[in-house]
């Protein structure tokens, strides 16, 4: 996209709610694995 | 020490620990960074779409998770079946480990689907061929694990998921298809082997990067869960 700043980019032509909520809860989700994933392997190793 | 014998080797969940620790890290490391080439690519290279604008770049992880989703599943089939064949412990293991990655995707890819169809189809959610057969993999993966969940010992518990996760196998295609087979809201494929893709080539590439750092985050989620599975039996 051409760049209009830091506003224009966040808004998404409107539809920002639609993409970064795709992202968000993406990020979210994989974040979320990570961190049981780390849990469970110090608890598996004690 | 011959190839073969280094395969049986490595089938001993002992000698795959360390390796899988191995490959796990770099794993993480390269889906780090081609998440950040794709993303790069997907929101600063990839032009703003003629038809749909800039919403469209929900395809950078709609269209990677999805498939990721379907070929975990074929992944996860077939450990199971190696397992239900060979009474190998690690083939079984394999596919426990694969089942709880398989469902986020799945989950991100319908997620990430509703978000898009909104804007674009005017709803969330339709009960067209696509999303409902992908909505029966989410149950597929998450009846895989409650099923394995439910039963004490782990090698019944092996067995009872595997031939569950065989015979949803059947699914997968259904999926990949349902957008030929039936007239569904849903478009049909962008991308295909046998056909030059109906994209434009940044596009295509930071949706190819991004399916790739989905792949070896696959890799490396499912190796560490694998380790856990590892010493948590052994």
């Amino acid at each position: 996209m051409n760049w209009g700043g830091w506003s224009e980019f966040w808004a998404m032509g409107g539809k920002g709610f639609y993409v970064w909520g795709s992202y968000a809860v993406t990020l979210a989700c994989l974040a979320l694995e990570v961190y049981f994933l780390r849990r469970r392997s110090r608890e598996a190793k004690t | 020490m011959s190839t073969a014998m280094r395969w049986f080797w490595f089938a001993s969940p002992q000698t795959f620990y360390p390796l899988a620790g191995t490959i796990a890290r770099v794993s993480a490391a390269g889906a780090a960074l081609l998440a950040a080439a794709g993303l790069y690519v997907g929101f600063f290279v990839a032009p703003t779409d003629a038809q749909q604008g800039e919403v469209y770049r929900v395809i950078f992880i709609h269209v990677p998770a999805a498939w990721m989703s379907m070929f975990l599943y074929v992944v996860m089939a077939f450990w199971a079946a190696m397992g239900l064949a060979f009474h190998t412990r690690l083939s079984a293991m394999m596919a426990s480990a694969i089942a709880p990655t398989g469902a986020l995707f799945t989950f991100i890819a319908l997620w990430t689907g509703a978000l898009w169809g909104r804007p674009t189809w005017g709803t969330y959610w339709v009960w067209d061929a696509r999303l409902t057969s992908e909505l029966i993999l989410l149950f597929l993966y998450l009846g895989f694990m409650a099923l394995q969940a439910a039963i004490d010992d782990p090698r019944r518990a092996d067995r009872a998921g595997a031939v569950l996760a065989i015979v949803g196998v059947v699914n997968v295609p259904i999926i990949y298809y349902s957008v030929q087979w039936w007239n569904t809201l849903h478009q049909g494929a962008s991308v295909s082997l046998t056909r030059a893709p109906s994209m434009a080539s940044t596009m295509l590439a930071g949706m190819l990067l991004m399916a790739l750092a989905f792949w070896l985050y696959s890799i490396a989620a499912t190796l560490a869960r694998v380790r856990c599975i590892i010493r948590e039996r052994e």
